[in-house]
């Protein structure tokens, strides 16, 4: 036995002897992870948080979120003798009085714009995927609730150092609580300790932004995983991969060293851009004072899309009876956001009550064989887009030589009328892709060499699939319409149907609108055919 | 729901294809190779750590050196960054690549089961619930379930209560500014009184009132008293009387807090005479009382009333007759 042998042997032996750990750990250490890139989305959104966890930490050594008023005398010289917050101030002193200061307070940014952009593109892959289906809706609540409390981490964030771009910031969010019906104004005094901006509310923050969502984080992330782990990880469709199989790389050690190795990967990129991508110069921008802006104020790029829908709401408010109510305020500030995050959340109880399925999935769909559901994330994400490609007009407006007011009226049509035409193009690329794929498995691939037969004829040899290309483009199988409730087989009305059910047998058959997906039958007959 | 009419006639699953072997595992000179590869991603990790603490204890940390691209960076903090990210990118490099190269590449398959339970084990689950819960005895004794209810809903009350103290009740606070009649106009920055002589035709002035003598100017006060003070000449104004009579020779004061989400409206664009919001792009028109012309406020800015005092000097005709800045649910907008 090679010494290395017997020192594990050793490890193990004196773990399981305090915890009789052997059973679970010697299934669990080989346990199976299917590969693919874009189960790596999620990975990124888990090692960004790591690193915000241990950069974060050590800003926490200097940051004073204090708002007490001090007269700046670091060696930032333009500053100097300028009186400011102590939460500003010691935010300078850590940007250029600490070695690597500035360096960890830019990979702290960059991991909090990677971890909310990481986990936006997770949740697109396990949306368009299906990967939500049964068994795994609660991951996906948890998932949208970790975007959540991630945006509003991000912009706790930013808005601790007080300047003058982050105290805009708040000056915001406060007209946000401050817009809230008959609450509103208590809302926002309770908040701020007093009138905005006061003295209290950054101390406030930074205590939710260290301590009390950081630890929602962990616990939301451990369940998140644990659920994985216990549920198992979806797999894409292939050879030899099954609903009831799992087939990939053993835990120990292909996935420890793939997955570590990740780890320090995204880490050593995040301090990379850290040392060499400026972010949130603070200094430029000078302390926070109500009474100042700066042109081209922009948030961070997760916020931008809600700052583009109040950007482009119409200038609304009702006033009656000696009260006011900001629509232009409380739709896209409020109300939008409400529905969209409602709806995300939402969506697996609403699809499998339209598809009546109640099977556990752990094949993943091909976004193009669930036509609809592709079609209405890509329609929800147009909607994002256009919103956050408001939220940048003004930027765009300087860039491109437009007119503010052109990029708003078009965003404004836009909002409306993009989405439901981007749903049924994708819908139409979504059958047009399986009907190309039903083409290449009946007719074999086109291979460009045209061959002369002895009759003079000209003929493209295609080429046959190979069997396993074949059943990862068939393997699926395809809805059905469900009969409305009060129909009978033949579609024939015998008692009144609901509107719900009219509703639900209406998207069903919605759903089922596919291009038949080729069968072995099919083939042999073509095959007779041709010869 | 799906249905498998194509059962019987859909194309055969092929199986996991057959596990092709990597140079690696037939040739061990190939092996090794991969081993001295992976050896030195990790003592390129360990340079960049030794880089990281050469540039921590060699380099000047206030030296600022010009780059193409980056501009003016601080040596050091650059120096640190790349030598971390060196540090940290290798070793993960260096790790994969073994996997990727020396550990086994054969994929696995681990069986799933269905997490559905016998039918027997759910049925005894349900009746021993059902069994539980009837021994506490909920169902029968409703003078319990309804006191429980009760204390249970009200419980959350306390700890909302001690919230009460987090800040002051806002009385009229929203509603008022510290403008008032015959309060002179300062600069800011200088708190400067000023004359109309002051100001040319086309120039912009951010003033505050001017405050009693041991009156600290809070970052509240000014979140409310911000004005700007306008000059043009006083035929491009389009007000009605009452308007008119508030601007001065051409001078005209508007809130500076934007009745939309209250950021400072900052731009003023001469030829238009237009300001602008940089927030939002609220735009509102100068010569018509700062009527909103494009963007999502709803209400113009409130207009400052000017006269002069004795000596010659802007002051406020009285306070703001509306509350300045954002809406909220007591404003009585009418």
């Amino acid at each position: 036995m090679k010494q290395s042998e017997r020192i594990a042997g050793n490890v193990a032996g004196y773990i399981d002897d305090r915890t009789g750990a052997a059973g679970w750990a010697k299934k669990n250490l080989t346990k199976v992870f299917p590969d693919h890139w874009s189960f790596m989305l999620g990975e990124i959104a888990l090692y960004s948080f790591i690193i915000l966890l241990l950069s974060g930490t050590f800003l926490t050594f200097w940051f004073d979120p204090s708002q007490q008023e001090v007269v700046y005398n670091g060696s930032y010289a333009p500053l100097s003798h300028v009186t400011m917050s102590a939460s500003y101030a010691s935010t300078l002193h850590i940007s250029f009085d600490i070695r690597g200061g500035l360096l960890m307070r830019q990979i702290h940014h960059w991991a909090a714009l990677i971890f909310l952009a990481a986990i936006v593109v997770h949740l697109l892959r396990v949306f368009f995927t299906g990967a939500f289906r049964k068994p795994r809706e609660a991951n996906w609540l948890i998932g949208i609730g970790l975007l959540t409390l991630g945006i509003v981490e991000g912009f706790l964030g930013y808005s601790l150092p007080d300047d003058l771009l982050s105290g805009t910031g708040i000056r915001i969010a406060e007209a946000i609580i401050q817009a809230l019906p008959v609450v509103g104004s208590y809302a926002s005094f309770f908040a701020f300790g007093g009138a905005f901006p006061g003295h209290v509310f950054i101390p406030r923050i930074y205590i939710v932004h260290v301590l009390l969502l950081p630890g929602i984080f962990l616990a939301l992330i451990t369940v998140h995983l644990m659920l994985v782990w216990y549920q198992k990880h979806t797999q894409y469709p292939g050879p030899g991969r099954k609903e009831t199989n799992v087939v990939g790389y053993p835990l120990m050690p292909v996935y420890m060293a793939k997955a570590g190795g990740f780890f320090f990967i995204v880490f050593g990129l995040t301090a990379f851009l850290g040392a060499v991508a400026s972010i949130n110069p603070i200094w430029l921008y000078g302390p926070y004072t109500p009474g100042q802006i700066s042109a081209g104020s922009q948030p961070d790029w997760y916020m931008g899309w809600l700052d583009g829908l109040v950007r482009m709401a119409p200038p609304i408010e009702t006033h009656a009876f000696g009260h006011t109510i900001s629509w232009n305020i409380l739709i896209p500030g409020l109300i939008i956001p409400g529905i969209l995050f409602t709806g995300m959340a939402l969506y697996p109880f609403i699809e499998a009550w339209i598809s009546g399925d109640k099977k556990e999935h752990h094949l993943l769909d091909r976004p193009r064989n669930v036509p609809n559901r592709t079609a209405l994330g890509a329609m929800s994400l147009s909607f994002m887009l256009i919103s956050l490609a408001n939220g940048g007009n003004d930027i765009i407006a300087t860039h491109f030589h437009l007119t503010i007011n052109g990029i708003m009226w078009f965003t404004r049509f836009g909002l409306i009328i993009v989405p439901p035409i981007v749903f049924v193009i994708t819908k139409r690329i979504c059958l047009s892709l399986q009907r190309a794929d039903r083409e290449i498995v009946l007719h074999g691939r086109e291979t460009g060499r045209l061959v002369m037969t002895p009759d003079g004829e000209f003929l493209e040899v295609h080429e046959e699939l190979s069997a396993e290309k074949k059943w990862t483009l068939t393997q699926h199988l395809q809805p059905t319409a469900l009969t409305a409730p009060g129909e009978d087989i033949n579609g024939v009305r015998s008692k009144a149907a609901g509107l719900k059910g009219k509703l639900r047998a209406r998207m069903s058959l919605a759903n089922a609108e596919q291009v038949a997906s080729p069968t072995e039958r099919e083939a042999r007959q073509l095959e007779s055919g041709h010869h | 729901m799906s249905t498998e009419i194509n059962k019987f006639e859909r194309f055969e699953d092929p199986g996991l294809p057959a596990h092709v072997l990597r140079k690696t595992d037939t040739d061990p000179i190939a092996a090794n190779r991969a081993e001295r590869q992976v050896a030195a991603l990790f003592l390129l990790s360990a340079l960049g750590t030794i880089g990281t603490i050469a540039s921590y204890i060699f380099i000047d940390s206030k030296k600022f050196i010009y780059l193409p691209i980056l501009g003016d960076t601080n040596a050091q903090q650059l120096a640190l960054g790349t030598g971390l990210a060196a540090s940290l990118f290798f070793i993960g490099i260096a790790a994969v690549h073994w996997a990727k190269t020396l550990m086994p590449d054969e994929e696995v398959i681990a069986e799933r089961h269905e997490f559905r339970s016998s039918d027997e084990d759910r049925a005894d689950f349900v009746s021993t619930v059902k069994d539980r819960a009837g021994a506490a005895g909920l169902g029968r004794r409703s003078l319990i379930k309804r006191s429980m209810g009760l204390s249970l809903g009200l419980v959350g009350l306390s700890p909302l209560l001690l919230l009460r103290d987090l800040g002051p009740l806002p009385k009229n606070q929203l509603a008022t500014t510290s403008w008032a009649a015959g309060v002179r106009l300062v600069t800011d920055p200088g708190n400067r009184p000023i004359k109309p002589s002051d100001l040319e035709v086309g120039a912009v002035a951010q003033v505050l009132p001017h405050l009693p003598v041991g009156t600290e100017r809070t970052l509240e006060n000014i979140g409310k008293d911000a004005v700007l003070l306008i000059r043009l000449r006083p035929e491009d104004f389009n007000l009605n009387a009452q308007r008119l009579s508030w601007t001065y020779d051409g001078i005209i004061a508007f809130s500076k807090i934007c009745s939309h989400m209250g950021c400072a409206v900052a731009l003023y664009e001469q030829q238009t005479k237009h300001l602008l919001c940089p927030c939002h792009q609220s735009t509102f028109d100068v010569t018509r009382a700062a009527k909103v012309i494009f963007g999502p406020s709803a209400r113009p800015l409130p207009q400052l009333a000017l006269q002069l005092d004795a000596e010659g000097y802007l002051i406020a005709k009285q306070g703001f007759t509306e509350p300045v800045g954002p809406s909220f649910w007591e404003r009585n907008s009418a």
